[in-house]
């Protein structure tokens, strides 16, 4: 019974943790411009340009 | 099309720059045509190159282009030239409003969604031990109240917030005095939460917490589906307005030229039109000659004469000569601006149109509540007591939700727009394929839609064409290039002279030659009612050039399949009579008008609808758009404006008008696979409502009965995937 009194508040706060995860995600943007941010990734970045 | 960029032609934009808190100016623009990272990085570098850009960040998905600049002022004309000259057709536009709000709604949702994932899946991790605990197993009744506190301690709140978008939309209907699915949703949802926590404090067995947070996870996933597929509809109006000219260059009684916003042109100003521009408000022509192009406006292929005293109206593009005009009405009195009143009108009008579900909820909602009130009424007659009373009604209530109405239609709606995606259709709303599976009566634009609404050249003896298209390629008339375009590449006539609304003049070979109208190569003129050029070498015999404007090559056989389908078609155009008859004629099409304008064909929908026709409307032009938003259903091809494009509630990209058929024929299947879910519900629900009056639900029952029929009716719905093949 004990172990039950430990594990289960962890196991939700592991659960809001994901959860706020989640929302920093939607805040900061991450999910308005999906093909844009795959497509960026193949974008040469002129700065770091090796010769 | 100007290549270079000139300061002085180039129209003020400075409308469409948004100041921001730090003294920077912003320019939101919508592109067209970038599609891959190439694409991205070629405009981002080369907007971000032109001084006094601080930025420029490209949406990819949506099409978006926003443009920071150093200071408070910025020159939009030069990064909309900069676009152009990349390849990349550009419009400034104000993120209207509508577009900023409906993006929050998306953000709203997606996190309620989350909210009752996280909630429902922690709630099930107490439910689970209870659940065992029903069938005799040592749970002790001190361990069931621990784990049942736990449970309503993480649900109460993830389903108070993930239930808001239900409850504020159910008290909204309320307050209309209608109930609409959020209704027995909510009072559902917080009935639950209610006895639950009674259960709890009176250390009972039935508590639904669980049920709670995944019935409004479930229907939020259906919300969130249906949200999505209509994400990417924009508002029509605001695009119809940018369309237009944004500033128009007036003449003063001085005679300097001076640049005002659309807005403030007043009736009697005198304004000037170069070639290349659009007509910005309605008027007269005081001076100048030159060629209409009218296609968008009224969907003449023809390129209209305009000379002093002649009426021009705002929208249509002037094409050879410079004009002065002298304004008849104000912007907002103007053609485009009446057209763009139309649209909204229509708009309205479809907004009315009660969606499937809605009508299930109609009969549903009533009939359930009834019943609830009945079980709970007549338990106390049959002597259960309140407490078992009240249990079993809530029961019912939950057994009984309305997953498959809430889920399965946006399930099969979406499925359905996936499998037209990929057939090149974009599909903008869930209520527009309903609308368009209930169509009867097809009205097509002809220019640009039956047809490839661009002039192509017919039966041309190849030697004549080598000998026009030296001076052809030296032209910018429209049907000068089509012209050069049959021939190809090669030498050009040199001394050109360009006479607007007559033709050009050069030399080749030596020898002086004219390409033009008639009257230009010294012919008497005839208007035989279709698109000519002449050819001559100055003295010697003239040759002719006819165009058409071709027929798409699948337009008959796509008009014997909406046959097939059962449906009439009809064709309304902005054209001449001519050329539409013979349309009609090759397509076997009985019913034709021409000569419409807008108002006549909005006007021509309203009177078929009025007959109680479903009419699906494709069209293309600024003259079809009142028409698109008027009709049943609408469908524009993917080269229309993207006034008509928003207007339409379906766009088909490719040359293809087979997807016409194609998309009814799926809505269709989607319509019976959405009634399909709709008989199985109501099957499941008289199974459920006798065995929840009895009693027989308990917490355990009712949450594998509501994630067991909501998986029936998606599974039902992915069987879209193979539906409605011809």
């Amino acid at each position: 019974m004990g172990i039950i009194l430990i594990l289960a508040p962890i196991s939700v706060a592991i659960g809001l943790a994901g959860l706020g995860a989640f929302w920093w995600t939607l805040r900061s943007g991450q999910y308005d411009d999906p093909d844009g941010d795959a497509a960026r990734i193949l974008m040469d970045d002129s700065d770091n340009k090796i010769g | 099309m100007a290549l270079t960029y000139d300061l002085a032609r180039a129209p003020d934009l400075s409308a469409f720059l948004r100041q921001d808190k730090d003294g920077t100016a912003n320019l939101e623009l919508l592109v067209k045509g970038a599609r891959c990272a190439a694409c991205m990085s070629k405009i981002e570098a080369g907007v971000a190159a032109l001084p006094d850009v601080a930025a420029a960040r490209l949406n990819l998905t949506e099409g978006r282009l926003s443009v920071r600049f150093a200071s408070s002022k910025g020159d939009a004309g030069r990064v909309i030239a900069t676009l152009d000259k990349l390849g990349y057709p550009a419009t400034p536009f104000d993120p209207a409003k509508a577009v900023e709000a409906h993006d929050k709604e998306s953000r709203r949702l997606i996190l309620a969604l989350a909210v009752a994932g996280f909630g429902a899946g922690n709630a099930m991790m107490f439910s689970v031990p209870v659940w065992a605990g029903l069938f005799g197993q040592e749970l002790g009744p001190a361990t069931r109240s621990v784990m049942l506190w736990l449970s309503a301690i993480v649900a109460t709140p993830c389903a108070i917030y993930a239930g808001l978008p239900f409850f504020e939309s159910a008290w909204r209907s309320l307050k209309a005095g209608k109930a609409n699915m959020d209704v027995p949703i909510s009072v559902g949802v917080i009935l639950t939460l209610f006895i639950s926590f009674v259960e709890t404090f009176l250390n009972g067995r039935d508590a639904y917490f669980d049920a709670a947070v995944s019935l409004l996870f479930l229907l939020l996933i259906g919300r969130w589906l249906d949200h999505r597929l209509r994400a990417r509809a924009r508002s029509a109006a605001a695009d119809l307005l940018a369309l237009q000219a944004p500033a128009a260059t007036v003449l003063g009684q001085d005679g300097l030229e001076r640049v005002k916003p659309l807005g403030e042109v007043a009736v009697g100003e005198r304004i000037l039109v170069r070639p290349g521009e659009r007509i910005p408000v309605d008027g007269f022509v005081e001076d100048g000659v030159s060629e209409l192009d009218n296609a968008l406006l009224t969907g003449e292929t023809a390129p209209v004469d305009v000379r002093p005293g002649d009426t021009c109206r705002a929208g249509s593009v002037n094409l050879t000569g410079q004009l002065r005009i002298l304004a008849i009405a104000r912007s907002e009195d103007s053609a485009v601006a009446a057209i763009a009143r139309l649209v909204e009108a229509g708009a309205q009008n479809k907004s009315l149109y009660v969606r499937l579900a809605d009508k299930a909820a109609a009969v549903y909602v009533p009939v359930i509540h009834s019943v609830a009130a009945i079980t709970f009424l007549g338990g106390l007659a049959f002597g259960l007591g309140p407490r078992e009373a009240l249990l079993r009604a809530v029961a019912l209530l939950i057994i009984t939700c309305p997953c498959a109405l809430g889920l399965a239609v946006p399930a099969v709606q979406i499925t359905a727009s996936a499998r037209l995606f990929r057939k090149g259709v974009l599909v903008k709303s869930g209520a527009a394929l309903e609308r368009l599976a209930e169509v009867d009566h097809v009205v097509f634009d002809k220019t640009g839609v039956l047809t490839e609404g661009r002039p192509s050249l017919i039966d041309a003896p190849a030697q004549a064409l080598a000998l026009a298209a030296p001076l052809a390629r030296a032209s910018a008339h429209p049907l000068a290039r089509a012209l050069a375009a049959e021939a190809g590449p090669g030498p050009r006539a040199t001394d050109v002279l360009e006479t607007p609304g007559q033709g050009v003049t050069g030399i080749i070979n030596g020898r002086r030659a004219r390409l033009g109208r008639a009257s230009f190569v010294g012919l008497e003129a005839v208007r035989a009612g279709e698109t000519e050029l002449w050819f001559a070498y100055e003295g010697d015999t003239c040759v002719r050039f006819r165009f058409s404007d071709q027929l798409r090559p699948d337009a008959a056989q796509t008009i014997a399949e909406l046959r097939a389908l059962g449906l009439s078609v009809e064709i309304l155009s902005g054209d001449l009579e001519g050329p539409v008859a013979r349309a009609a004629q090759t397509l076997d099409i009985d019913h034709w008008r021409s000569g419409l304008t807008p108002q006549d064909k909005a006007a021509a929908i309203d009177a078929l609808a009025a007959q109680g026709r479903k009419v699906l409307m494709v069209g293309d032009g600024l003259n079809d758009t009142a028409a698109l938003a008027k009709a049943h259903a609408a469908m524009a091809p993917g080269g229309a404006l993207d006034a008509s494009q928003n207007a339409a509630d379906l766009v088909f990209s490719g040359e293809s008008l087979g997807a016409v058929s194609d998309s009814i024929r799926v809505a269709r299947a989607a319509r019976s696979r959405a009634l399909e879910n709709f008989g199985f519900s109501a099957l499941y629900n008289l199974g459920a409502i006798p065995l929840a009056m009895l009693g027989f639900v308990n917490p355990l029952i009712a949450a594998l009965a509501m994630s067991g029929s909501s998986l029936v009716v998606t599974l039902n719905a992915l069987r879209m995937q193979g539906a409605g093949k011809a």
